[in-house]
Parts: C-alpha cells; structure tokens; sequence
C-alpha cells in the first residue's frame, strides 16, 4: 500500500502543470483527458511512488488536488 | 459540486483537502495563475484563525473581481483602487469586524494609491493582501506602474522605457517610511517553501489585525503566465530569475 494518495478534481484542474513540476517523485503529468472546458487535466501515473507529502497540493492554483496519506499501523 | 470518480481507499486519512472558507464555484483565473494559490492561502488563513463568520472581504477590480464567488464569508466590491478605503469605513463601523483587501497592483498602485498611502499613514487596523504581478491582467495585459524596465507589455511592445514611463514602483519600501503601518511583507510563491512563507505573513497579517495593531500589508511578488506569454513553470522561473531583482523578499517593517 502507497504511503499517500491524491484525489484531483477534474472539473477544477485546469492542466497547468505546476503540481507536475511540484512533486519529487513523478506520480502525476499532464494526461489526454479533457475535462468539461477543454483543459487538459492532470492525472496520477504511477500512484506507487506517491508518500502523500501535498507538495501539488500546495502549489494548485486551483484547489483542485485533495491528498490523503496511510495511517500508519500501530500507531 | 463536482463529483469525484476516484474513492479514497480505506486506511487513508486527510493530509490536505479545500479549505472551508472557500465555496465550490472554479476559480475564474487563468491556468497556472499566481492569483489562485494566493486566494487559496487567504482561506486557510482564515480557516486556522477560526474568524470565518466575523470576516468581510474586499474585492478589487482586476482578475480577483469575482473573489466574493470563491469565499464564504462576506464581501464588498469596491470602486477600482478604492478598497483600503471601504475597507476602512467597514473596520471603524464595526470594529470587531476583520477586514481584508485583496489588490492587484493595477488597483493598490495605479488607480488606488493614495487610498492605500493614506490608510497605511493612518494605521487603519486593517489587513491587505497586494498581488504584484506587474502587470494588467484582466485587461489584456497593459503596463503597470510595477512592470519592469524593458518588459514587453500590449502598451511598451518595445519594453518599459523608463525615460518615458517611469520605473518600477516599490509600494512595500515606500509604504515602510510610513509611521503608521505595523506589518509590510514581501513574499513570493513560486515553490512549496516560499507558499509556506507567504502563508505564515497573511496569518500574521490577520493576527496583527485581530490583536489591534494596526495596518499590515503582505504583497506577494506573482506571476501572470497567459501575459507574459510563457507557461505556468516558466512564469515561476521568470518570478525568481526577473522580478525577484527589483522586488526582493523578505519583512520591510515589523512594529511589536
């Protein structure tokens, strides 16, 4: 199980790419997809290297990343 | 609000998810705009002081006009460049009020300048949040009176010319000869260490505020990607490698 998770909101993003470049460990790009209004919404790639430290989630500019990290077992 | 199609596995539990100062309306600014993580900020600003229901906004005209869409709390729209002005009217009519403008620097210091220097002259207890992004956003992109020397704006497609445009105006230095302002900060959030940075001045902002201390102001050097005409990344390297020169960071004026 993956120390952290992120949630993006695809009808908030709007594909800038600033949590692409935010995060250490390349677990989100810039995918295909296209939301609603035609961006181009970030997605996550490889969600294993993910250790849900909310670096994207602090440089969204549009709110849309949510992040949640595993609770730690015996703790 | 926008459903999310992902579920959160059991076991998980929130490291970070929206403030609940802001509403579920989409920011209207551009991608990879500066405006957006700085309004984001203000609201957990707001959230982790706990003032949400005693907090009244200004908005400016600029991009941040529709800000009274994104907050839950109340909001005034002011007359360009006049919000320190309304700003101060709300405060002293209701001092248990907190009260914060949000301006571009087209609002606080082209239209709105003497509003601004008069209220930070007479230590209005107020709390202002000033984004310099150099620029006339909303607009299309016009000069500024903070647009660097030889940037190319829609109005200087030669570069600023500082023989016929003048130089760079430094609001925060010359608001800091003031007396009257208790806080002038300038910060920057182009990475994770400076957004915390900025974060901790507009808590401080609003704390100087709560604890009557008089005028505070946070400007934030930011950038605006779709006028300058580069990508959101980039517009981060311009703001350290560009604006940072002529705008460094750091505090101006701490009254304790």
């Amino acid at each position: 199980m993956p120390k952290g998770f992120v949630v993006i909101d695809k009808e908030r993003c709007k594909g800038c790419g600033l949590c692409v470049a935010a995060c250490p460990f390349g677990v989100l790009a810039i995918t295909s997809e296209l939301n609603p209004y035609g961006y181009a919404v970030a997605g996550v790639i490889a969600p294993e290297k993910c250790t849900g430290c909310a670096m994207c989630a602090q440089m969204c500019p549009d709110v849309a990343i949510e992040v949640y990290r595993a609770v730690k077992e015996g703790v | 609000m926008s459903v999310t199609e992902v579920k959160v596995p059991a076991g998980y539990v929130p490291v970070y998810t929206k403030p609940k100062s802001l509403s579920e309306a989409r920011f209207t600014y551009c991608p990879g705009c500066h405006h957006g993580i700085i309004t984001r900020l203000v609201a957990e600003a707001i959230d982790e002081l706990g003032i949400q229901e005693r907090t009244v906004g200004i908005a400016p005209v600029g991009c941040a006009v529709f800000l009274s869409d994104f907050f839950r709390c109340d909001f005034v729209q002011a007359a360009h460049g006049r919000a320190c002005a309304v700003a101060t009217g709300i405060k002293r009519a209701n001092p248990d009020l907190i009260v914060f403008s949000y301006q571009g620097d087209g609002d606080l210091a082209a239209i709105g300048t003497a509003e601004t220097v008069h209220a930070a002259n007479r230590g209005e207890n107020i709390t202002v949040i000033f984004v310099n992004n150099q620029i006339y956003g909303m607009t299309g992109g016009e000069m500024a009176p903070t647009t660097l020397p030889g940037m190319r704006t829609v109005t200087t497609p030669e570069g600023r010319d500082v023989r016929t445009t003048g130089y760079p105006l430094r609001m925060s230095e010359m608001l800091a000869q003031l007396d009257g302002p208790s806080y002038i900060t300038r910060q920057a959030v182009f990475d994770v260490r400076h957004v915390q940075m900025a974060k901790k001045a507009i808590i401080k902002a609003f704390k100087n505020q709560i604890e009557g201390k008089g005028f505070s102001l946070v400007e934030i050097v930011a950038a605006c990607p779709t006028n300058l005409r580069v990508s959101p990344v980039e517009g981060n390297k311009w703001v350290v490698e560009q604006a940072l020169k002529y705008f460094p960071l750091g505090d101006l004026k701490v009254r304790d």
